[in-house]
């Protein structure tokens, strides 16, 4: 299977989203909401920094002992009398997945909040194993019925406005069309009860895994990660390698800060701590545990000492509702599960930047991202510095070079520079009228496709600067 | 008197040179002797921002050699000061004989307003300008040097003026250096908003501390055919 087949065309992927007028009403409505409920469940923490500080304190001790607290959360798993498998890549993570699920004979799995089993691809293998798979989270299972992926780390569908849910609804479940969340909600639950019911496997990630006690944590508002890891005979977790938390006692702190800066919740709604299978006299749980430990590119992205902080990031969606180019873009515009500014750290490290190479350009570096970031994850230095590897790889433009090169050129030297200058006057002669320039020539078009652009002073500073001196000032 | 050296930044040079001009004056209205070293260009900020580490260290090179002895320096300019002292012991981080230099030089660089009031304390500087005036706080000012107060604080002394709140002030406006021509339309989209912020707020002028924002402000401004103005703070403060 080809996972990652073609170079993202972020910028052709953005213009198609500005003219979407229907994306750019809803995010214009979800983004600033969002954006609203972290700043004020922030605020509301005197203690909001250090919490921040010494998040990401905790997930830098993690990632630099990753393979120890691995090791252990292995063997507690083991011990609670569970299974742990150990995928390199999303192929690998796959075939685990679908051989024991053809293996038990499971016809039919629900799953619930992992942006893991998305990044593997794994729905399209499950069902080709014979199996029929079902997201259960309200948002991913309309995502599902839509035949699209998550368009946001924690929002899945909050590029669809609700009228386009209605309308599916109708068209895929054959209901009457109801326009109300809350009846929306009433129909998807209807539905997937029989599914939890039903179902022989449930598919979850995982958001913190604990080393010392082996327990697996998730965290939600629907309670149906709750069912999905219950009812169903074997439970199946996925994760990456960098979910891992050494003591019990770490989890107060990101429990603080992920549903503060996911949708400004003081906490979720359900947090389930699940250690280890059903134990014999238990009257629920599955009877099976897996946990599928994840690489897929993590371990390369933790070799590289300007990249490894990326690893720190516990997927609350703070720098995608903050990010500018995201609130007009949308996630699927990213051409990847990873979107938003964490996406484009991430895609080009997993995925290679020769494929994303648009990505780490796709902003004006105004760092509201890592503003917000609960685990302080440096995304505008990153982008910089994918930035720089991509010009040192050639992945840049003709134009782009081009240009930065004319720039870097001519301010060079004041001679330089002022020879430029001299030179834009006389060329702006041609196209200035009344001070400003409506119309630039290639490559600079862009500028005035949107804007006038500025004309070049008749006298440059440092000309006055020295008229002043010869003034004997 | 305070002897400061101006760095004037390359498109204040050549494009806003009443902005180098008004900062010039101001800093003298503050108590300061000014100092123009000509053989000063650019800071290297859009190499560097674009991944063109090479050209931006050469760039880099020569802002070090030109105001190695600077007292202090002072740019109209949040982020021309934010790329010295937020990046150039970056780029200088491999090679120790530049690096005790460039640390020292980022210690001594300051945006107008931050060297102002932080700096020198002042907040008024006697300055009127009779006009209805919004604030839009530069990303890199604004996160990198962390300046909230200091520009609103010397607006707030300026005889005449009349501050209004600028919605969603904090929102970038979608310049971001070759970012407005390398995504043109999105930076087109985010002007839009920005612009409409302003128009709501009421203000005849709009004001910030960096003229790469503003001339794309006001280019919006213009293309849109709004009364608004944009104007440099330099030049409010300068006003008189």
């Amino acid at each position: 299977m080809m996972d990652h087949p073609t170079r993202i065309d972020l910028i052709r992927n953005i213009e198609r989203a500005l003219r979407d007028e229907s994306l750019q009403r809803q995010m214009g409505k979800a983004m600033p909401a969002s954006r609203r409920a972290r700043a004020d469940a922030a605020a509301e923490l005197p203690e909001w920094e250090s919490l921040r500080s010494t998040a990401a304190g905790i997930k830098d001790h993690v990632l630099a002992n990753l393979e120890k607290y691995l090791r252990q959360l292995e063997s507690q798993v083991s011990a609670l009398g569970g299974t742990v498998h150990w995928a390199s890549d999303a192929a690998e993570a796959r075939a685990i997945i679908t051989d024991l699920a053809r293996s038990r004979g499971v016809r039919r799995i629900v799953k619930s909040k992992s942006m893991t089993t998305e990044e593997i691809f794994l729905n399209p293998a499950l069902e080709a194993a014979g199996a029929s798979v079902v997201e259960t989270d309200l948002g991913e299972y309309v995502v599902q019925l839509a035949g699209e992926r998550p368009s946001h780390l924690i929002a899945p569908v909050v590029h669809k406005p609700t009228e386009e849910i209605a309308d599916l609804f109708v068209k895929k479940l054959g209901v009457p069309r109801y326009e109300r969340p809350e009846e929306l909600a009433r129909v998807a639950r209807e539905v997937l009860r029989a599914e939890f019911l039903a179902a022989e496997m449930g598919i979850t990630g995982v958001n913190f895994a604990i080393a010392e006690s082996g327990t697996l944590v998730i965290v939600e508002n629907e309670g149906n990660a709750r069912l999905t890891t219950t009812r169903p005979r074997i439970h199946m977790a996925v994760m990456g390698v960098e979910k891992v938390l050494p003591h019990l006692a770490d989890l107060s702190v990101f429990l603080r800060i992920l549903a503060r800066s996911g949708t400004g919740q003081r906490s979720s709604v359900y947090v389930s701590l699940l250690t280890g299978p059903r134990r014999a006299g238990e009257t629920d749980g599955p009877e099976e545990l897996h946990l599928i430990i994840l690489d897929n590119g993590r371990r390369r992205l933790l070799a590289d000492p300007d990249l490894r902080g990326a690893l720190r990031c516990i997927r609350c969606g703070a720098c995608q509702n903050e990010c500018p180019v995201y609130q007009h873009a949308g996630g699927h515009a990213y051409g990847s599960v990873y979107a938003g500014p964490i996406g484009a750290v991430l895609t080009p490290a997993y995925e290679g930047l020769e494929r994303a190479r648009d990505l780490p350009f796709a902003s004006t570096l105004c760092r509201a991202c890592a503003d917000v970031c609960p685990v302080k994850i440096d995304l505008p230095g990153m982008l910089v510095e994918l930035r720089a590897r991509a010009v040192r790889t050639g992945l840049v433009s003709w134009r782009d070079r081009m240009l930065l090169g004319a720039w870097t050129f001519f301010t060079g030297s004041p001679a330089r520079f002022m020879l430029a200058g001299s030179l834009g006057r006389l060329a702006q002669r041609l196209v200035a009228r009344g001070g400003k320039i409506e119309r630039l020539p290639y490559p600079l078009s862009g500028w005035t496709a949107h804007r006038a652009a500025p004309v070049l002073a008749s006298t440059p500073f440092r000309t006055w600067w020295k008229s002043r001196q010869g003034e004997g000032r | 008197m305070k002897p400061v050296a101006l760095f004037v930044t390359c498109l204040v040079d050549q494009l806003y040179p009443n902005v180098g001009e008004a900062s010039v004056r101001v800093l003298e209205r503050a108590g300061c002797t000014v100092a123009f070293f000509e053989e000063q260009t650019c800071c290297g900020q859009a190499a560097f921002n674009n991944g063109f580490q090479e050209e931006a260290r050469v760039l880099a090179r020569r802002f070090l050699d030109v105001f190695a002895h600077a007292p202090a320096i002072v740019a109209p300019s949040g982020s021309c000061a934010d790329m010295v002292r937020e990046w150039y012991p970056h780029l200088f981080r491999d090679t120790p004989a530049l690096l005790n230099l460039a640390r020292s030089i980022a210690s001594r660089t300051y945006e107008l307003s931050e060297y102002l009031v932080r700096v020198l304390g002042v907040t008024d500087l006697g300055a009127r300008f009779p006009a209805t005036v919004t604030y839009h706080p530069s990303c890199h000012g604004l996160r990198g040097l962390g300046l909230r107060d200091e520009p609103l604080g010397l607006l707030r002394a300026v005889r005449d003026l009349r501050l209004v709140e600028l919605p969603a002030a904090e929102q970038c406006c979608g310049f971001g250096g070759f970012f407005s021509i390398k995504f043109a339309a999105l930076s087109g989209a985010m002007l839009s908003a920005k612009l409409d912020t302003i128009e709501a707020s009421g203000a005849e002028v709009v004001t910030a501390t960096d003229v790469s924002c503003l001339m794309h402000i006001s280019g919006g401004l213009s293309r849109r055919g709004s009364r608004v103005r944009a104007l440099h703070l330099a030049e409010i403060l300068a006003g008189s």
